[in-house]
């Protein structure tokens, strides 16, 4: 039971020149039993967030608080959060059991109590047969069970994770995926996942917080997010492909870019009436998924992306057609700042 | 079956160059030795005489070797635990982000650049009863450093000859140690940080277990070393003080030393060497067996 706040943290490493600012003012509310996602590409500042939320830095201006306890200066082990780090850091040398118990015997909790405990944790993500083994004997979904089990076997308040999945294959990931959203069900923690991948973050938060050059760009639902992006970054950011953004100018005013899913487009005959909402566009790549056809065109330079369902007339590479996105499906930002504008 | 014969002379081309090197320099040269143990010659050196392979059971059973051998253990339990305990904690001290930690990383490692002779010329000057800065320092804790000397005591020679032997080893020691502590995951410390552990149980937990092969080769090579030093010895005491029965007269300075007794009789002195060699060939097999169950080496 935890809420998670974030008040003007901002987070800056070395000094003087070399000033590097990695969290910029951002100010971010994580109710209790939340799963929310920091969701940002690489050196957006999402690990260092996670990092000040478990303890492991301090912020530099702005107050960390949890539970209304304003935390800046606790120690992570009076913070009550556990953290399951990307390359898992099980401690080699110990079986898996000894790491499980590990955060147990590090607060003095008696042996019996802590073998029994232990073993629960284990069972609740199927390690009881593995118990006896190094982690060296392990595979890499099965440490990635163990520093799990490691991390809930003290019941923390919240969880601290940082791209937990990213040394899986992608197999692995997804039942992982899977485990995780139904693991955050069963306990009655707050999760904070950091994650550079939009999948990871739309099926297993219930919030994303979307981070950009360390400032905080749209935080909501998956669904939120993905429907009405606050900014053409995050447009760009979420979606397998993304958003298209027009460069400014085209179907829209000068100081307009215009977005729009790769679904809500269609290829039309280079013959059809222009009634304004149609693009000339040069089919350069045709991707077949099976169920989908992915078309890529250029349009002015501009590299753009269309998704349609298989069976569909697909056009012929170097093909010469007209690309349709009414009118309802749009997306208009700032050309400028990037803002959404409507 | 007929191939593997067919490459021999190949195989026997490559392998004659570093067969001739190991075969000029330690081959024969450890037979000639084992066989030298067993002769006993004069005062020249030139006229020797077969006495047997017994002469190795006699040179093990006499009152020099047995004193040699006393003090050479007695000098590597004093160096190899200190020495260790003292190069893990300055490595450990050093091991942090800290503005100016190079500064003292250099300081720490620089007896690394100091030969033994330096080493033991500086400790030599410190220790001098009448000149000597430590002696000076601590003639009030420790009276036996001014009267009769640390080094000119019976009793605490040794540890005059360890002190200086242990400051001039702890810089290898320091940089070794530097380098292993390097390459332990940094998520490791910050996950036990994470979960409660304080700063003894993660050294405990941590730090000791990843460092522990590194550990084993350093315990081995100090010991290794310790079992022959010499340099020292010759430098500091020459075996002695005389007065109180050669108390530093280590195995190897029995072999050569200047003013050892077996100095002349080349037959005794292979038969000490080699006694010597097999004693360090059973010391470092029982190390490597003994401590390889409890150390950890990382997948």
């Amino acid at each position: 039971m935890a809420r998670v706040r974030l008040e003007h943290v901002t987070k800056t490493f070395g000094s003087g020149g070399g000033e590097v600012r990695a969290v910029d003012d951002v100010s971010l509310d994580i109710a209790d039993h939340e799963f929310m996602i920091l969701l940002g590409p690489s050196g957006c500042g999402k690990s260092t967030l996670l990092r000040m939320i478990a303890g492991l830095e301090t912020p530099t201006s702005g107050d960390v608080f949890i539970d209304e306890r304003r935390v800046n200066d606790v120690l992570p082990k009076e913070r009550d959060v556990a953290m399951v780090f990307q390359s898992y850091a099980l401690y080699p040398h110990k079986t898996v059991a000894a790491n499980i118990e590990f955060p147990l015997k590090a607060r003095g909790v008696g042996k019996a109590e802590r073998a029994e405990q232990g073993r629960q944790a284990a069972a609740m993500l199927g390690l009881d047969t593995l118990l006896d083994r190094k982690p060296g004997q392990l595979s890499g979904g099965q440490r990635q069970r163990v520093a799990l089990a490691r991390a809930i076997v003290r019941h923390p308040a919240v969880f601290c994770m940082d791209e937990p999945l990213s040394n899986l294959d992608a197999k692995m990931r997804s039942e992982t995926r899977a485990e995780l959203v139904e693991l955050h069900h069963r306990l009655n923690s707050t999760f904070v996942y950091v994650t550079h991948d939009q999948v990871e973050a739309m099926t297993m938060g219930t919030q994303v917080a979307v981070l950009s050059d360390g400032r905080l760009q749209q935080v909501g639902t998956p669904q939120e997010v993905y429907a009405a992006p606050a900014t053409a970054f995050v447009a760009q950011f979420i979606g397998t492909p993304p958003m298209n953004v027009l460069p400014p100018g085209v179907l829209g005013g000068d100081s307009v870019r215009v977005g729009f899913r790769p679904e809500d487009a269609r290829l039309v005959s280079p013959t059809a009436p222009d009634d304004g909402t149609t693009l000339p566009v040069t089919v350069r790549l045709v991707e077949q998924l099976g169920h989908e056809v992915l078309v890529f065109v250029d349009c002015d330079g501009a590299r753009l992306v269309v998704r349609q369902p298989a069976g569909s007339g697909v056009p012929a590479i170097a093909d010469p057609v007209r690309l349709s996105v009414g009118e309802g499906v749009r997306h208009h930002f700032d050309a400028t700042t990037g803002e959404r504008v409507g | 079956m007929r191939r593997r014969w067919r490459d021999v002379p190949a195989a026997a081309a490559l392998l004659a160059p570093s067969a001739a090197l190991l075969g000029v320099f330690v081959v024969y040269p450890l037979a000639r030795a084992i066989l030298l143990g067993t002769r006993k010659c004069n005062v020249s050196g030139r006229v020797c005489k077969t006495v047997g392979w017994h002469q190795y059971v006699t040179v093990w059973r006499s009152a020099p070797f047995q004193n040699a051998l006393g003090n050479t253990l007695r000098f590597v339990a004093m160096t190899v635990p200190i020495g260790l305990v003292l190069g893990v904690g300055l490595a450990v001290l050093a091991d942090k982000q800290l503005r100016g930690i190079g500064v003292f990383r250099t300081i720490f490692s620089s007896t690394i650049a100091s030969s033994v002779a330096v080493a033991s010329l500086i400790w030599l000057v410190l220790l001098n009863p009448q000149i000597g800065l430590l002696s000076h320092l601590l003639k009030d804790a420790f009276p036996v450093v001014k009267k009769p000397g640390l080094l000119n005591d019976g009793g605490t020679a040794m540890w005059g000859v360890a002190i200086s032997s242990i400051w001039a080893g702890l810089g290898l020691t320091f940089v070794i140690v530097t380098a292993a502590l390097q390459s332990v995951p940094r998520e490791l410390y910050e996950s036990a940080f994470v979960d409660g552990a304080g700063a003894w149980r993660r050294f405990t937990n941590v730090t000791l277990p990843m460092l522990s092969p590194t550990l084993l080769f350093v315990a081995v090579v100090m010991t290794a070393r310790a079992f022959q030093t010499y340099g020292e010895i010759d430098l500091l005491t020459g075996g002695g003080p005389n007065s109180a029965g050669r108390p530093t007269e280590t195995i190897a300075y029995l072999i050569y030393g200047k003013s050892s007794k077996i100095r002349n009789d080349i037959g005794i002195q292979s038969a000490t060497a080699v006694l010597l060699f097999v004693l360090l060939l059973v010391v470092s097999f029982i190390q490597f067996r003994v401590l390889e169950r409890r150390v950890h080496y990382a997948e």
